[in-house]
């Protein structure tokens, strides 16, 4: 343990403290401010001469000029270890329940909880014997962590191999209690727990190598999965104004992605929709495993009404868990709700330490804290072949919805997808809001390219339609122009769009995605003729009820064939033969 | 205990320094000159200079003016006493009755933990067809009316709180025009109103500070109410000016500002308020409804666009009516199912229709020609209009949903409406 320094304070404004010190103090270095019996939490920022400048994630109300700070030594860290799943934190990973129980409705200051339950004991399994070699990130044992396997790891800050000089026998243990004992190369002695600690700005780095994205990962939103899709280990970003829906794109992401793990950092975003996620998935079932969703969800939640600069700190535990449980050969996805209110606390500190402002007074190290969080996604080997990824969503709130402000614009540098959604598309109730024209993705999906490229092409030349169709109206468009803007209509409406609240058009799987669009693409494909642009409109108004309906039956039901076998006549009927 | 100061260094703005030692951040303080006494607050500490930011401005201080300590900091006192009471922003009494002093509490408490909130469940009713059928008010629910100067959003809020269903009501008022003020306290007293009602107004001609505090005392009054199991309505109004105080505070603090002079933690600071709308797991509830003035009608204004990432919906209040498009409530789904089972039907298919309308009325301001669809789209725009959207109206949910179906009914054939047939089979007129 580092010794604890005491250092005194001489400036208060809003959360940042100036604190006078003598002994050495480290940058980044959390430290606790003391008010009577009260001791809150703070990060050092900046060191100028004999000051320290710390943020405090609380109210700093009644604090004094003169009043000890402790200094720790230590940098601001997240405790790793069983227990972490279906639990709910707040941005410095105090349980939030547990916080409930103890201090009843409010969020009571200073008052700081163990994030892993310290009495618990967990089935520990060792997998290694005296004798053997080990290095940062290798399981020495496992324990069981509801449907996962939790290995227990070699500690990430160790360097360089190990010898296991010791190593307890299978049994029930706290994540305190020691199991191992390890023997570096200096011959030091390091003992090891179920639980240990890693600083979270730091990125976990235990593994051989770092692997292209390219399996992509099913999200089962159809526009998203065809059109956009987002690669395991990738990156990708949500940018919309308000009422566009990201969280509930978000949510739906949440419940029906193909992953193991899903993390949810809530980052200054309402605290009802947190609410709504952690009151309802427990009883939702994950269709993977049968089991309640909330086993694969750890949910970390820091509203808009809790401390700012906790806000900050709240992405970082995030990514840091989620790292974590990449290291045991999972599938990790990190939804961040929402980046932009995280940037805008990087502002509201920068504004205190009187930083010299960057465009709309954002810092100017903006970009390279942004461009280092999504860099923490990725797919990596570990040491023992398996291979473990974090995906990283994150939303983004432009001030307007125009996203020529400097948080989208950074973003968009380094995601892999863009999923911009639009006023337009949400104004006209078309859901998911996904703007199909300006949205990108730089990997690959679960339909055939040339399919989606042909129908991107006609959404494209629907919309220039639809465009000149306002001037010159309907009678100066041609027939055949009528039909590519009702094809791309019929796209949008059939397959773009899905009902969020429908049982089952609110997911749909990777094979139905394929098997569904190969059809939707021979719709687009066929000639069609129509004597007149009545009957044009006419027959896609009746096809698209159709196949409205027809996403909404099960995949295995023969309501499913019947209707499949109704669109088929139907468009034989219309289609013209050569 | 109470110690004195008497040598102010400085005096910018609201905001003096004096010298002292062992104050405590947000620590209030009484300062007496020539001119007056105010209270002040500790915003910022810096060695032995206090920077205090006095609640009546900074106007006649003067340098020899005596700072005295008060060793804690903004409380509001609490009880039921306070019902029926009018008072200024800094808690004073406003209405010539006794000064309340019992059971301080402070005020901008701490947030409410997440795991005790519960999924609201319950609507609020306030006989307005468009909000309680196609917009539902959700009890905790925190909502802002856009609107721009000039329109009725005062009076709509003054409705809005005689009717709704609520135990008690907490008015705060932010820059408002004396007669506002009035005509609130007024319509209150008149509709018997005023015995459940508390209300905290700053007027446009009080000191700029005091509008700071308005918000902040009116919830921390709701959340005492609500945690005695009250179900409290709130009304801010204008949210705007509270906005342009802090504005106005931040840029003499040399702060630097971030979009058209607003500080950077705008949304934070709007945030920490709004999210004291809370349905409590074992007690009361508080609900917020704010107007939100738009400078120029402008939505992309830092204000109105901030409000809209914070708030659950918002209801749009043009040409002195509540505008269907782009009015929202995203709570309406966690309450209308349970109402009656076409009450989503309607509010589908009545907007839906209007819609066309509007297209309709386009088309025809083109010259185009009106088929017999367009005609009766004209038809219904014109009784939807009046029979629904109009202010005045004045009636329970079911009403106004057998009424929406008199007005298809008048105007449509049952096919037309797009309704499913086992629905109009149940609830289309007969004769």
């Amino acid at each position: 343990m580092t010794t604890t320094h005491l250092g005194k304070i001489r400036g208060i404004n809003g959360n940042l403290l100036r604190v006078e010190f003598s002994s050495p103090v480290a940058q980044n270095e959390v430290a606790y401010a003391h008010s009577g019996e009260l001791r809150l939490k703070a990060e050092v920022i900046r060191i100028r001469g004999n000051i320290a400048e710390a943020q405090v994630f609380e109210d700093t109300g009644d604090l004094r000029v003169g009043d000890a700070v402790e200094f720790t030594g230590e940098l601001l860290s997240v405790e790793l270890g069983p227990g972490l799943l279906s639990s709910i934190y707040d941005g410095l990973q105090n349980p939030l329940p547990e916080l409930a129980a103890e201090s009843g409705f409010f969020l009571q200051r200073g008052k700081y909880l163990p994030a892993l339950d310290r009495k618990k004991t967990w089935a520990f399994t060792p997998k290694v014997k005296v004798g053997d070699t080990v290095q940062a990130g290798d399981a020495l044992g496992a324990v069981p962590e509801g449907i996962f396997e939790h290995r227990i790891m070699t500690p990430f800050r160790l360097r360089g191999k190990l010898t296991v000089q010791e190593i307890a026998p299978g049994g029930a243990y706290t994540v305190e209690q020691e199991v191992a004992k390890l023997k570096d190369e200096q011959g030091r002695l390091h003992t090891v727990s179920l639980m240990q600690r890693w600083p979270v700005k730091m990125p976990i780095k235990a593994y051989v190598e770092r692997l292209r994205p390219t399996e992509p990962l099913t999200t089962k939103v159809r526009i998203v999965d065809t059109f956009f899709p987002v690669a395991r280990g990738g990156t990708y970003c949500i940018p919309g104004p308000f009422g566009a829906g990201k969280t509930v794109l978000q949510q739906i992401t949440s419940r029906y992605a193909d992953v193991d793990i899903v993390i949810i950092a809530a980052c200054g975003e309402r605290a009802g929709e947190v609410v709504e996620t952690l009151r309802e998935f427990p009883h939702l079932e994950d269709p993977r495993t049968g089991r309640s969703l909330m086993e694969r969800t750890l949910i970390i939640c820091n509203t808009s009404s809790m401390p700012v600069a906790a806000r900050e700190a709240s992405v970082y535990t995030g990514v840091t868990l989620a790292e974590y449980y990449r290291q045991m050969g999972l599938n990790v996805l990190l939804l961040a709700d929402s980046t932009s209110r995280w940037a805008q606390a990087l502002r509201e500190m920068s504004g205190r330490l009187e930083e010299i402002p960057g465009e709309e007074a954002f810092p100017a190290y903006l970009e390279s804290v942004i461009a280092a969080f999504y860099e923490r996604g990725g797919v990596v080997k570990l040491r023992d072949g398996s291979i473990g990824s974090v995906t990283i969503g994150g939303t983004v709130s432009p001030a307007g919805g125009n996203f020529e402000e400097p948080v989208t614009q950074s973003t968009l540098k380094v995601v892999g997808a863009f999923h911009g959604l639009s006023r337009e598309r949400s104004d006209a109730r078309r859901f998911p809001a996904i703007q199909p024209l300006d949205s990108w993705s730089k990997y690959g999906g679960v339909v055939p390219d040339e399919q989606v490229s042909f129908a991107r092409a006609m959404l494209r030349r629907g919309g220039e339609v639809n465009q000149m169709m306002k001037v010159v109206g309907e009678e100066g468009t041609s027939i055949d122009d009528f039909v590519v803007y009702l094809k791309a209509e019929f796209l949008d409406a059939v397959y773009l769009q899905q009902d969020a609240y429908h049982e089952v058009d609110a997911a749909t799987p990777a094979e139905r995605q394929q098997y569904v669009f190969e059809r939707i693409h021979g719709v687009l494909r066929a000639p069609l003729r129509f004597a007149e642009k009545d009957a044009a409109r006419q027959f896609f108004q009746r096809l698209t009820q159709l196949v409205k309906d027809w996403n909404r039956v099960p995949q295995d039901s023969p309501e499913f064939k019947n209707l499949e076998t109704r669109a088929t006549q139907m468009l034989a009927e219309v289609t013209a033969h050569a | 205990m109470h110690k004195t100061y008497q040598q102010i260094e400085q005096i910018a703005g609201n905001v003096i320094v004096v010298r002292a030692d062992g104050i405590g951040y947000r620590e209030l303080a009484q300062v007496t000159s020539e001119h007056g006494t105010s209270l002040a607050q500790v915003i910022r500490l810096e060695g032995e200079r206090v920077y205090l930011q006095v609640f009546a401005g900074g106007r006649g201080i003067m340098t020899d003016a005596q700072v005295r300590f008060l060793g804690h900091p903004m409380e509001i006192p609490f009880s039921d006493a306070l019902l029926g009471r009018i008072f200024t922003g800094s808690g004073q009494p406003r209405d010539r009755g006794p000064v309340i002093s019992e059971n301080e509490t402070p005020i901008g408490g701490p947030s409410v933990n997440p795991a005790k909130r519960i999924i609201p469940r319950n609507m609020v009713r306030t006989g307005i067809p468009m909000i309680d059928v196609f917009n539902t008010l959700v009890e905790s629910q925190k909502l802002p009316i856009f609107s721009v100067a000039g329109e009725p959003y005062n009076p709509l809020l003054a409705r809005i709180a005689l009717q709704a269903e609520v135990d008690v009501i907490i008015l705060g008022g932010m820059g408002l025009k004396h007669d506002d003020y009035l005509y609130f306290r007024d319509i209150l007293e008149e509709k018997g109103a005023l015995t459940r009602s508390v209300m905290f107004v700053h007027t446009a001609a009080d000191p700029t500070v005091e509008c700071l505090m308005v918000p902040d005392i009116s919830l921390a009054v709701a959340e005492q109410f609500a945690l005695q199991n009250k179900r409290v309505l709130v009304l801010l109004t204008d949210m705007t000016n509270f906005a342009d105080a802090m504005k106005e505070i931040a840029i003499t603090m040399e702060q630097i500002p971030s979009n058209r002079g607003y500080p950077g933690d705008l949304y934070s600071q709007l945030a920490s308020r709004y999210e004291k709308a809370v349905d409590f797991d074992t007690a009361g509830s508080i609900t917020i409804l704010a107007v939100t003035s738009m400078p120029g009608d402008d939505v992309t204004h830092p204000v109105p666009d901030n409000t809209g990432y914070i708030t659950e919906g918002q209801f749009y209040l043009r040409n002195g009516r509540i505008e269907p498009f782009g009015s929202l409530s995203r709570l309406k789904q966690l309450v209308n199912d349970k109402t009656r089972a076409d009450h989503r039907t309607i509010m589908n298919s009545m907007i839906q229709l209007y819609a066309s309308y509007r297209e309709t009325l386009e088309k025809q301001a083109m010259g185009f020609r009106m088929s017999a669809w367009d005609q009766k789209l004209l038809k219904y725009g014109v009784r939807f209009e009046r029979e629904m959207m109009d202010l005045t109206v004045n009636i329970p949910l079911e009403k106004a949903l057998d009424l929406g179906w008199q007005i298809l009914a008048d105007c449509f054939d049952p096919a037309e409406t797009g309704i499913p047939s086992k629905m109009t089979d149940q609830y289309w007129p007969k004769g």
